[in-house]
């Protein structure tokens, strides 16, 4: 067994404009069973990272409990990071993001982590719109404990025990539209080619984006009856839109043709093109979407793609007035007012 | 691309890029996994089955291997692993071998062949044929066996006993040897009884440089090879303070030393054309300089100077190397003033020649380009049925493991011949052995860490003492700790990443782990589309691509062969054991089985 991966990286890897490799963006080597889809979207944010040019001291990952919240070990070895308790990413979160608005957020959690224990946390992370990618790892199991159903199990799926789950099914992607949620996306850690721009879309989106991977558990969800397996998915997926991220830099050069596609400009000058490939569906438009995921859920198909996408959205700082900086540079003097301020706020409760 | 078909036996051998590029295609990381693991003796006679003087050329060897060795690709500055000095190891360290070689048998097969030359062709030939019952006729002029390797290559880099020993374990093998016997006519050896004549006679001809003074200072004028063995041979014994020696390449390397150990106390070397195209290895320059032996380029020599019967030195022009859009060089004078350089003695070392003055030419041997024989590149036999050719002899001057190589060779034509078979049809393939390395989950059979050392140097003999007597090895080998962490550099090319296709289901793990982007899952293309669209462009052509079957997603598995660390990760991290890592055993057969 490998604990140490060799140093030597190929020699031609190109280098992206801050000057790093991919390999800067990689993390210690996996833990997790060979095959496990984790690891493969691992592989994808490191790839995303890259893309976007991403100074790895700016991005906070923080992460709860399970095989997928320990992603966070194996990419961005020189990013900000805490490994919290199970269920509790979102409030850590939320404190790291009240603290100090300047960094990206990236949560990691898994559909055990999200959908059981951390439900609570997790609805109001939502409804509070923090500026944070989520991204869920979702095998539809407990896999760190040894495969139990998750609540993302679909009712009907076999686990390799054999035992059919009797219980519906929480969808987090029409639950975080209900909820508000501005950026909804669903991916496959087998499809990075749909999963990458996704994580980079995500990460220039000003707002709560929520990423629901489904992601096979090859020790013990991937057999014959699973709906959260290699060949499930493989065989059921299907693609609502392409999409194409062009960061600010290159937005300049690109015209695309009339037609089915969405341009969506982002705050920071970038665009997001999509391209539909579903029909009779408005990824701007809340209805819609949701009418699509329950037909979807009536057909037996899963759709993944960017599925709903509002660019009009204030995230928490936003709604609340907090001071624009950080925390930490804040200096004492605007820390403790003194004396006279204090007079003038009693003052305007009399 | 076509699924790659792994059951071609080249395949998997190109992987293996020392034992590709050595002549003789030695097992390289097998012997240095046997000296990792200490264990020497099994790693000299893996050694001595292919290439039959691996104490000599441990010490000697051009190393085609290392300029080869995937270890030196895979970052910028990173340089092959040491892969001759390691082979010296298991030379150094071995217990007794005898035991385990081969013999003559008691009664032998009724065949009678003669090898013309001693040098390394003629004794590998006679290694694989003795122990198949032939009587073996070795022809030399000199009074041992080993040819150049004892006449031309200098005592400091290759001890007496070393090659007494390695020529020895072939000679006792019942070889009947005529030393001090110049073969002067072919005629006569024809009509002997010989059912086949071998000729390793070598490229026994020192160029010379027909430049004036050359008649007049005669006396102080040397030809590199003949001033060696002349050295070798204990017939001189002194020079002059003042050496010039002309030439580049490892000749020209070999009189300089020998010079500073003969009295020469300002020996200079003097190329004609830029120091970079010097065709000395890097290793034997550096040794040059190290021993304070400068070395003049662009000067070729334009006059000797004699006074009164005496050398007083040389004239040289100076010139600067000029390519025309052929890359075709020519030198252009720089039109700078001449440089004279004083010299006692100067040894000109520009080059060897074949020469067959022997062979009369109205035998049916036939002659071609510069008066070198027509030989076949596969089967080494001439014109004449039952006369083959190897070694310098047969396509002009090479180094001692070609020579080797070609002995292999030439011995599996004999006995083909002797036998009444085809040279070409019935030659045997390679043996060839593809084995699991699993242990375990996760556990392999090699060490498959890659580990970061940079390249040990070997150490060397204080210089002082080192230039007080020509018999003082320089090199003094690795000891046993070092050549472990030497070892263990070797990225172990032989255990292949084997991917079956079947047991694949593209979760990308192997892709994602790959420490160096080796592995694709694509859309299938042809050669040069492919190699652009992988994880990392795949530009080095000399490296194939290894393409499996169409998989379910209805794409391929390709991978670059040219940065794999061999470190199994991929395998490890497969949920399926689609990647397997295997040790693949390339073996060249020869004449008769030798291990
Ligand atoms: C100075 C020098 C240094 C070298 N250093 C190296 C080195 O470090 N590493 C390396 O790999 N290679 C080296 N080489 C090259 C290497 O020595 C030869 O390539 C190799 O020895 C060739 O082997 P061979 O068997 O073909 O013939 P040779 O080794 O040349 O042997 C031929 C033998 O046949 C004898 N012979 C010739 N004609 C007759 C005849 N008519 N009758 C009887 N005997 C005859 C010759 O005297 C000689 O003994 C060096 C060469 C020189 C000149
Ligand atoms: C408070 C608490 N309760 C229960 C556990 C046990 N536990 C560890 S991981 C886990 C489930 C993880 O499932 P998921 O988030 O889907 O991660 P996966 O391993 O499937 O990626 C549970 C129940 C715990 N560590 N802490
Ligand atoms: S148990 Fe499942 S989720 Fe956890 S590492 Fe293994 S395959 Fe991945
Ligand atoms: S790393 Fe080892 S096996 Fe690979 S080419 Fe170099 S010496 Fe040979
Ligand atoms: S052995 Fe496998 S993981 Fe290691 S470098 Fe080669 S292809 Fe990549
Ligand atoms: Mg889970």
């Amino acid at each position: 067994m490998s604990f140490i991966k060799p140093q030597f990286r190929h020699p031609a890897l190109p280098k992206n404009r801050v000057g790093y490799t991919k390999a800067d963006y990689e993390g210690a080597i996996s833990t997790l069973c060979a095959g496990c889809g984790h690891d493969s979207i691992t592989a994808a944010i490191v790839q995303a990272c890259f893309e976007i040019d991403l100074e790895p001291h700016k991005l906070a990952k923080i992460s709860g409990i399970g095989c997928s919240s320990k992603t966070p070990a194996y990419f961005l070895r020189n990013s900000h990071g805490f490994n919290s308790v199970h269920g509790r990413m979102p409030s850590v979160t939320t404190g790291a993001y009240l603290a100090n608005r300047d960094l990206i957020y990236l949560g990691i959690s898994g559909d055990g982590d999200t959908a059981s224990i951390g439900m609570g946390q997790f609805v109001h992370a939502v409804r509070r719109n923090l500026n944070m990618v989520y991204i869920v790892m979702n095998n539809g199991c407990y896999g760190l404990t040894k495969g139990q159903d998750s609540a993302t199990a679909d009712a009907g799926s076999i686990s390799k025990e054999g035992h059919t789950n009797q219980f519906r099914s929480i969808d987090l992607c029409s639950l975080s539209i209900e909820l508000g949620a501005t950026f909804v996306a669903r991916s496959f850690s087998g499809d990075k080619h749909q999963l990458v721009p996704l994580i980079k879309a995500a990460m220039a989106h000003p707002g709560f984006a929520f990423l629901d991977v489904i992601s096979p558990c090859v020790t013990f969800n991937n057999n014959k009856g699973s709906t959260k397996s290699y060949d499930y998915v493989r065989a059921h997926q299907e693609a609502t839109s392409e999409l194409d991220f062009v960061p600010e830099k290159e937005a300049i050069h690109i015209h695309y043709k009339e037609g089915k596609s969405v341009l969506a400009p982002l705050h920071d000058g970038s665009l997001l093109h999509l391209y539909k490939l579903a029909p009779g569906w408005d990824p701007t438009d809340r209805r819609s979407v949701i009418d699509m995921l329950q037909n979807a859920k009536v057909e037996g198909t899963i759709p993944t793609g960017m599925l709903y996408l509002d660019m009009n959205t204030r995230d928490l700082h936003d709604l609340i007035h907090t001071v624009p900086q950080p925390l930490n540079s804040l200096r004492e003097e605007a820390l403790c007012p003194g004396q006279a301020a204090l007079e003038e706020i009693n003052a305007s409760y009399r | 691309m076509k699924p790659t078909n792994i059951q071609n036996p080249e395949y998997f051998h190109k992987v293996v890029d020392c034992q590709y590029a050595c002549p003789a295609h030695t097992p390289v990381p097998e012997y240095i996994r046997l000296i990792a693991n200490g264990k020497y003796t099994e790693a000299y006679l893996i050694n001595w089955e292919s290439n039959v003087f691996p104490g000599i050329l441990g010490r000697t060897c051009d190393r085609p291997c290392e300029p080869a060795c995937r270890r030196g690709r895979i970052e910028q500055g990173e340089e092959p692993v040491a892969i001759c000095r390691l082979k010296r190891v298991a030379a150094d360290n071995k217990g007794p071998v005898k035991q385990y070689m081969p013999t003559a048998p008691a009664q032998g097969n009724g065949k009678k062949i003669a090898l013309i030359g001693g040098g390394p062709a003629s004794l590998t030939v006679a290694r694989d044929l003795a122990p198949l019952g032939y009587e073996i006729h070795l022809y030399d002029e000199w009074h041992k066996a080993g040819g150049m390797m004892r006449t031309q290559i200098p005592a400091f880099r290759l001890p007496e006993s070393v090659l007494d020993e390695e020529t020895g374990y072939i000679l006792s093998m019942g070889i009947h040897t005529h030393f001090n016997h110049y073969v002067s006519s072919m005629r006569e050896i024809l009509n002997k009884d010989y059912d086949a004549i071998f000729v390793g006679t070598g490229a026994p001809k020192g160029r010379d440089l027909n430049l004036p003074g050359r008649k007049e200072g005669a006396r102080n004028i040397h030809i590199g090879i003949e001033f060696l063995a002349n050295v070798a041979f204990e017939h001189v014994h002194s020079i002059g303070k003042k050496v010039i020696v002309l030439g580049g390449g490892n000749t020209a390397m070999d009189c300089c030393r020998t010079a500073r150990r003969l009295g020469g106390e300002q020996v200079t070397v003097v190329v004609r054309s830029p120091f970079s195209t010097m065709k000395a290895s890097p290793w034997e320059i550096a040794d040059a300089q190290r021993e304070d032996i400068p070395i003049y380029n662009n000067m070729p020599p334009k006059e000797f100077v004699v006074e009164n019967g005496k050398l007083r030195g040389v004239i040289f022009e100076k010139v600067r190397a000029e390519y025309d859009d052929k890359g075709r060089r020519t030198l252009v004078p720089t039109g700078e003033p001449d440089v004279f350089m004083e010299a006692d003695d100067v040894i000109i070392a520009v080059g060897q020649d074949n020469a067959f003055p022997w062979i009369e030419r109205d035998l049916g041997i036939a002659f071609g380009k510069w008066d070198l024989p027509v030989v076949d590149r596969i089967s080494f036999q001439s014109t004449m049925p039952k006369v083959f050719f190897g070694g310098d002899a047969a396509f002009g001057p090479e180094n001692i493991i070609t020579a080797v190589a070609h002995g292999h060779q030439a011995a599996i034509s004999i006995h083909l011949f002797c036998q009444g078979k085809d040279l070409l049809t019935d030659r045997p393939a390679p043996t060839t052995n593809l084995v699991r390395q699993k242990m375990g989950i996760h556990e392999w059979i090699y060490d498959n860490a890659v580990v970061s050392d940079d390249r040990y140097a070997v150490p060397h003999e204080e210089k002082k003492l080192a230039l007080s007597n020509r018999k003082v090895e320089v090199e003094l080998g690795f000891d046993t700790d070092t050549a472990f962490k030497e070892a263990q550099r070797c990225l172990n090319c032989d255990v292949q990443t084997v991917f079956y296709h079947s047991r694949c289901i593209e979760c990308d793990a192997c892709v994602d782990v790959c420490p160096t982007s080796c592995i694709t899952f694509t859309i299938n293309g042809d050669e040069d589309d492919l190699r652009m669209r992988l994880s990392a462009p795949a530009l080095n052509k000399s490296q194939d691509l290894y393409v499996s079957d169409t998989l379910p997603t209805g794409r391929v598995m390709v991978k670059d062969e040219d940065v794999c660390l061999h470190c199994g990760l991929c395998a490890e991290r497969c949920p399926t054991a689609a990647w397997d890592m295997q040790k693949y055993l390339y073996n060249v057969t020869k004449a008769v089985k030798i291990l």
